[in-house]
């Protein structure tokens, strides 16, 4: 790992429409030099169909396919498809969707996109909530989260799902976590998804600086703290049964209130509504540690 | 059953007719759901695939509204594609119809009409279709297996040539499971009518561009003026692929096609296979000396208006046989033909007639019953219901 270097291409451009401190842009740009070239984007409805550009504009150099809101992974499945007829096996096809488009709305043709091992690679970046709009809560919204839909007098009161445990479920060949603070891991994973025939997919963390109520210089301490608290934990997960933790060196198991309380979306938690917060990151914690070899 | 390649005679069912078009036009990508009565035609597309006769990739999917979806990937990539549905998978996939023809993709669609749910119901009408016509797809109404056979590979020549997606449309049972003598025409004559699809624009890591990105309102208008002009020159374009088929393979269709038509007094309106016994009635009454026509509407969109204006400007009355409703105005085919002739200075008298939903048989008798009310009367009428227990 010490002589990893990340490939200097930039296949996305400055001038995109992300906000301010964006965690999607930047894993868009992470994405797009572990791919390189040879790479199809199909994005349904999500921030992304903002941040790439309105007609005639695009913010990445590679060919981008927008799509209706729950159709990513099918429509990527197309694609797929007619390169293989014309005879590319090469080109990667990048389902690239938000939170709603993955865990709600898109999970069905994901699932069937999945079990039919589709040749295409799929990354959820996940900013736990229907952000573009304008902060609704999603499936995706962790326990006692504040969006506008879930106001602080009724914040959400279901845990967030487990989007990576239903992708394992249907044993496809790779399955792994990944956020911005941690680029050569993230950059590792994309390319080693790239290697792998089958359904590939990424579930990566994106700090959403208005969404979550944050000050966007913390983008990335938020993605880093999230790991350190284990809010987030970084682990890969092949052919259903192999799974890999990919601790990194700094510290971890710091307490959650060190990332809950830079966020204004959690600004109203009491103390025991943080410890419970707590109990349920142990309680996940447990269960990755028993799967982990 | 294993498919030959050469041209050939064959009995088949409409279904099967649709799958040896499918076969000929040499499709890449087909994407499907399972829904009765369509099932068929997938099923011998597998065995198509399976054994090397179509060399094409076969997703078998979820839902509808991803069988779509994947043919809209598929297609923006520069394959030629295919589905097939009917009914509530239809309705499931109107959302993507829409993306479709926005897209300007020319992916073919076979819908076999079953009516709506609920009640459920496996048996023909046409408000499966006629609730898809403002999403941009061409609509075309078969009658036999042999034309709906040819209608695939039509649809391809003209999808391809004004891009825009084409959906043709057979009745459940009537025409889906009943076996006729077709020819399957002969592959080397389908190629040369039917060269690969080449689009302009298609996902291209060597030459990038972004697809269907956000179109702020100063471009959004332009391009959907464009989609109408483009179901405008496919008017024409219909007209063409029809005579370059026939110098082909000795059979044409039109868009409308007249029946006894020129001296008529009235003159029925009929699509998909009611027309067929529709033409058995006219020959009775011919025979019989009454003044009677047929005009069969194949193209829905494009609605013909200018052919169809010419068609009835002589007729003293029109008789349009409806098997669909639009609750609160009446049968669909007859408010269409209204709104073509309104503005012109011929304006025959329209009856409108709705018969046969939910698969109710549309019998000669029921046909003559519907000529013999509209000669007893003199006045137009928008809604008389055929049949109807009250």
């Amino acid at each position: 790992m010490s002589n990893f270097t990340i490939p200097p291409e930039e296949l996305m451009g400055s001038g995109h429409l992300g906000c301010q401190g964006c965690g999607a842009a930047l894993a868009m740009r992470y994405t797009l030099k572990a791919l390189g070239e040879k790479t199809i984007v199909v994005i349904p409805a999500c921030c992304w169909t903002i941040i790439a550009g309105p007609f005639p504009y695009t913010s990445v150099k590679v060919p981008v396919l927008h799509t209706a809101f729950e159709t990513a992974a099918v429509t990527a499945s197309g694609v797929r498809a007619a390169l293989d007829i014309q005879g590319d096996t090469e080109t990667t096809v990048l389902a690239w969707a938000g939170d709603g488009g993955t865990f709600d709305i898109g999970l069905q043709s994901l699932s069937g996109a999945a079990e039919r091992n589709e040749n295409i690679l799929y990354i959820c970046y996940d900013n736990e909530a229907y952000m573009n709009t304008g902060i609704q809560r999603s499936s995706a919204t962790p326990y006692l989260a504040w969006t506008t839909t879930t106001p602080e007098k009724t914040p959400k009161a279901e845990p967030k799902k487990d989007i990576m445990a239903i992708m394992v479920a249907h044993g496809i060949p790779y399955a792994a976590t990944a956020t911005i603070a941690y680029p050569e891991d993230f950059i590792r994973k994309v390319q080693k998804a790239k290697s792998i025939y089958g359904t590939k997919f990424l579930h990566v963390l994106a700090p959403c600086p208005p969404g979550w109520k944050t000050s966007s210089e913390l983008t990335i301490k938020l993605s880093r703290l999230a790991v350190q608290t284990r809010v987030f934990p970084l682990y890969e997960v092949e052919n259903r049964e192999r799974y890999t933790l990919n601790e990194p060196k700094a510290e971890t198991g710091l307490p959650v209130s060190a990332y809950l309380r830079l966020q204004g979306r959690f600004s109203h938690l009491t103390e025991d509504e943080q410890a419970a917060i707590q109990r349920l990151v142990d309680a996940r914690w447990q269960r990755l540690m028993r799967l982990v070899l | 059953m294993t498919p030959t390649l050469t041209g050939t005679k064959r009995v088949v069912t409409g279904n099967h007719a649709v799958s040896y078009g499918v076969m000929r036009a040499r499709v890449q990508v087909i994407s499907a759901y399972p829904i009765t009565p369509q099932t068929q035609i997938v099923e011998l597309l597998s065995e198509m695939c399976a054994n090397g006769t179509l060399r094409a990739k076969f997703i078998k999917v979820e839902s509808e509204h991803s069988a779509m979806a994947a043919l809209i990937g598929a297609a923006s990539a520069g394959a030629r594609t295919f589905t097939a549905t009917s009914a509530h998978g239809l309705a499931l996939m109107h959302e993507m119809l829409h993306w479709a023809a926005g897209a300007r993709l020319p992916i073919v669609m076979a819908n076999v009409n079953r009516a709506m749910g609920p009640p459920w119901s496996v048996w023909t009408d046409q408000n499966d279709s006629l609730s898809q016509r403002d999403t941009g797809w061409m609509q075309l109404y078969c009658e036999s297996n042999q034309e709906v056979l040819d209608t695939v590979i039509h649809a391809y020549k003209v999808a391809e040539r004004v891009l825009m997606p084409t959906m043709l449309v057979l009745d459940a049972f009537v025409l889906s499971h009943t076996a006729e003598q077709v020819e399957i025409p002969d592959q080397a004559l389908v190629d040369r009518y039917l060269p690969p699809y080449q689009p302009v624009y298609k996902l291209d890591v060597h030459d990038p561009r972004s697809f269907g990105a956000l179109a702020p309102p100063d471009l959004y208008m332009e391009l959907r003026y464009k989609m109408h002009q483009a179901m405008e020159d496919s008017v024409a374009e219909w007209a063409r692929a029809d005579e370059e088929f026939y110098e082909l393979f000795g059979r044409r269709y039109g868009l409308i096609e007249p029946y006894r038509a020129d001296d008529a007094e009235i003159l029925l309106v009929t699509s998909g296979t009611v027309t067929s016994t529709a033409r058995e009635v006219i020959d009775e009454l011919r025979a019989e000396g009454r003044r009677v026509g047929l005009l069969k509407i194949r193209v829905f969109r494009p609605f013909p208006t200018l052919l169809v204006r010419e068609a009835l400007r002589s007729a003293k009355k029109v008789a349009v046989i409806d098997r669909n409703i639009s609750f609160g105005m009446g049968g669909i085919f007859a408010q269409e033909l209204k709104a073509a002739l309104y503005n012109s200075a011929e304006r025959p008298p329209i009856l409108g007639f709705v018969a046969g939903l939910g698969g109710r048989d549309i019998t000669p008798a029921v046909i003559r019953e519907i000529i013999d009310y509209a000669e007893s009367r003199d006045e137009p009428e928008d809604l008389i219901w055929v049949g109807v227990k009250r």
